[in-house]
């Protein structure tokens, strides 16, 4: 599950951080560190924090290998779309 | 989005079954392969790259990576959708015929176009001497093979760190540093860190950062040689002031050079300074003729923007590459009429000290500067920059919320000093301050925007036409 947070347009409100601790995390009183690469595991959190993003800076993808592994039959949600990877 | 304009259908044509190739797999070229085929671009797309991954982000390298956080090789970007290439990984660009429109490849191969997107990038400028820069220890920072390289070197404990270069890159390796306990020097030609970016006041603020964090921080210094030990493995660097200084790290941060180098020779107006495009994002060949079918996007491009005086800007900023990349897209697939100019307002981010620094608009053209909420001492503040009486950029410590404010208000060619007045006490007055950049023709590390176009007020050039 890969991840990008436009930093530009993050406004350091911590919603992500609170909702998914293990993937965001506040450096300091507003700067935001993230894994770029999450944890399968952490799905419904990260796509919990996607959503509540009040300035909308989180980008998600689920990737087809990510699918491979989910066991929840939800449909994929947030900005990703399944991709094939770099040949 | 629209498809009238096509009075010949050849876009119609370019659309459905043209070639695209895009040079430069990284930031830029992604984005802007993403908005092709958004646009509904059917035809065949081409990704050259010479580094062996696909795109991946650069900005967590000198954050997250080398703070342990994440993995240099987890930093693969997310797709906004499939695009469906053909991608030429591990291989360069060579040359480019702009008559045979062919772009030529380092494996002999070459591959056609009918619209070709440059977005190569640059890279880190090496330590000018190449045996020291070949000893063991010796790092630069921009690539994802560099950032996995230095964060295992972090990790094994050195005793000392040495960071040449206190721009933003330098400045978050810095920090980092301290962040795992490791000491750390920097050496600096300025009199501050981030002096190029944002000035001598700001910088004094970055100077004071960096000591109370406990690096040690030496100014108007140049490092003059680095010396390794019998097994080829940095140990020391001498500085110009004659001192010496051990460390068995040493990170060269000192700016970067464009990747440009492979255009020679083929009458592409690409140089040293980048490539030269209009607001529209295409090139201009040698003779200052813009192109119709080559067009350049992200930190390789140099490009005049209206609100800056039509100053050419190369920007070294991460939002830059991502809207350039998706106007030079759209613009590709668009009659002339449908094009869109590129006018993003510079906007920067770093995070270094546990401090979050954030500025928008284009800070070396400031020639004064307003500390307009907060304070210095605290280090949470916000500070506008003036040139001849407009507002013309501001930047932000651990006060980003403000920043939309002033991006509408640098949009809106706002008056300075501003004629608002704050809630906030200022300690520092409301009396501008001169911005204290350095001389523009001396080069610092790593402004992240150069104003790279011809100044009317400068008159040293004598023209001599080709004939
Ligand atoms: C350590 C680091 C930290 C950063 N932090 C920030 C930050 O905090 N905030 C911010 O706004 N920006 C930051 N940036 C800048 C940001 O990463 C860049 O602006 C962005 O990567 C530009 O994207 P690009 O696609 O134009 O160029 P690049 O990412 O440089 O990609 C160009 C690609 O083209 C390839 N290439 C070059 N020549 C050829 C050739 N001849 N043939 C084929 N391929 C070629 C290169 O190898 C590279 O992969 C940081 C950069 C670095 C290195
Ligand atoms: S929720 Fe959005 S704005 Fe808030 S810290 Fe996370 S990414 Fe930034």
């Amino acid at each position: 599950m890969r991840l990008v947070v436009d930093l530009n347009r993050c406004q350091g409100y911590a919603q992500c951080a609170f909702l998914a601790p293990d993937v965001f995390a506040m450096h300091g009183d507003e700067s935001l560190l993230y894994n770029p690469e999450a944890d399968p595991a952490q799905r419904e959190d990260v796509m919990r924090a996607v959503a509540a993003c009040p300035v909308q800076a989180i980008l998600l993808e689920i990737t087809d290998e990510d699918m491979a592994n989910m066991v929840a039959p939800d449909a994929v949600a947030g900005a990703g779309s399944p991709s094939g990877g770099a040949r | 989005m629209t498809s009238t304009g096509t009075h010949d259908g050849s876009l119609e044509r370019l659309k459905r079954e043209g070639r695209i190739v895009v040079v430069g797999a990284s930031l830029a070229g992604l984005r802007a392969a993403e908005t092709m085929r958004e646009k509904g671009f059917a035809g065949s797309l081409t990704m050259i790259g010479d580094e062996p991954y696909e795109p991946y982000d650069r900005p967590p390298l000198s954050k997250q990576v080398l703070l342990g956080n994440a993995v240099a090789d987890h930093t693969a970007l997310p797709r906004r959708r499939a695009i469906e290439a053909e991608w030429r990984l591990g291989v360069p660009a060579t040359g480019l015929d702009m008559a045979a429109r062919r772009v030529e490849l380092g494996n002999g191969d070459a591959v056609e176009y009918d619209r070709l997107l440059i977005a190569t990038g640059v890279r880190a400028r090496p330590w000018p001497n190449a045996e020291e820069g070949a000893l063991k220890g010796v790092f630069v920072l921009r690539t994802r093979d560099d950032g996995e390289g230095l964060q295992r070197a972090l990790a094994a404990g050195p005793r000392r760190v040495l960071v040449i270069g206190a721009g933003f890159t330098g400045s978050e390796i810095a920090s980092a540093c301290r962040e795992r306990g490791l000491d750390v020097t920097v050496a600096e030609r300025g009199d501050a860190p981030l002096v190029g970016a944002l000035g001598g006041v700001i910088g004094a603020v970055a100077a004071e950062m960096h000591r109370e964090n406990g690096v040690d921080l030496r100014t108007g210094v140049m490092v003059t040689s680095l010396e390794g030990d019998p097994s080829g493995r940095v140990r020391a660097a001498h500085f110009s002031d004659g001192s010496t200084v051990e460390a068995d790290v040493v990170v060269v941060s000192l700016g970067a050079q464009r990747n440009t180098e492979w255009l020679s020779g083929s009458g592409l107006g690409a140089g040293p300074r980048g490539i030269a495009c209009d607001a529209g994002c295409r090139a201009f060949d040698i003779r200052g003729i813009v192109t119709d079918d080559i067009y350049v996007a992200g930190d390789v491009a140099r490009s005049p923007h209206a609100l800056f005086g039509y100053q050419f800007l190369s920007l070294e900023h991460w939002g830059n590459a991502v809207a350039q990349a998706d106007t030079a897209a759209h613009n590709m697939l668009s009659a002339s009429a449908d094009r869109r100019p590129h006018l993003w307002v510079p906007a920067f981010w770093s995070s270094q000290f546990g401090v979050n620094i954030k500025s928008v608009g284009v800070p070396p053209m400031g020639t004064e500067i307003l500390i307009t909420q907060g304070s210095l001492a605290e280090r949470r503040f916000a500070a506008a920059y003036g040139y001849q009486g407009r507002l013309i950029a501001a930047v932000t410590f651990d006060n980003c919320r403000w920043l939309p404010f002033y991006e509408q208000q640098i949009e809106a060619t706002a008056p300075f000093p501003p004629p608002f007045s704050t809630v906030d006490r200022r300690p520092e007055g409301s009396k501008p301050l001169p911005a204290d950049f350095p001389d523009p023709s001396v080069p610092t590390h790593g402004p992240t925007i150069t104003l790279s176009g011809y100044s009317p007020a400068d008159r040293k050039m004598t023209f001599t036409p080709g004939r």
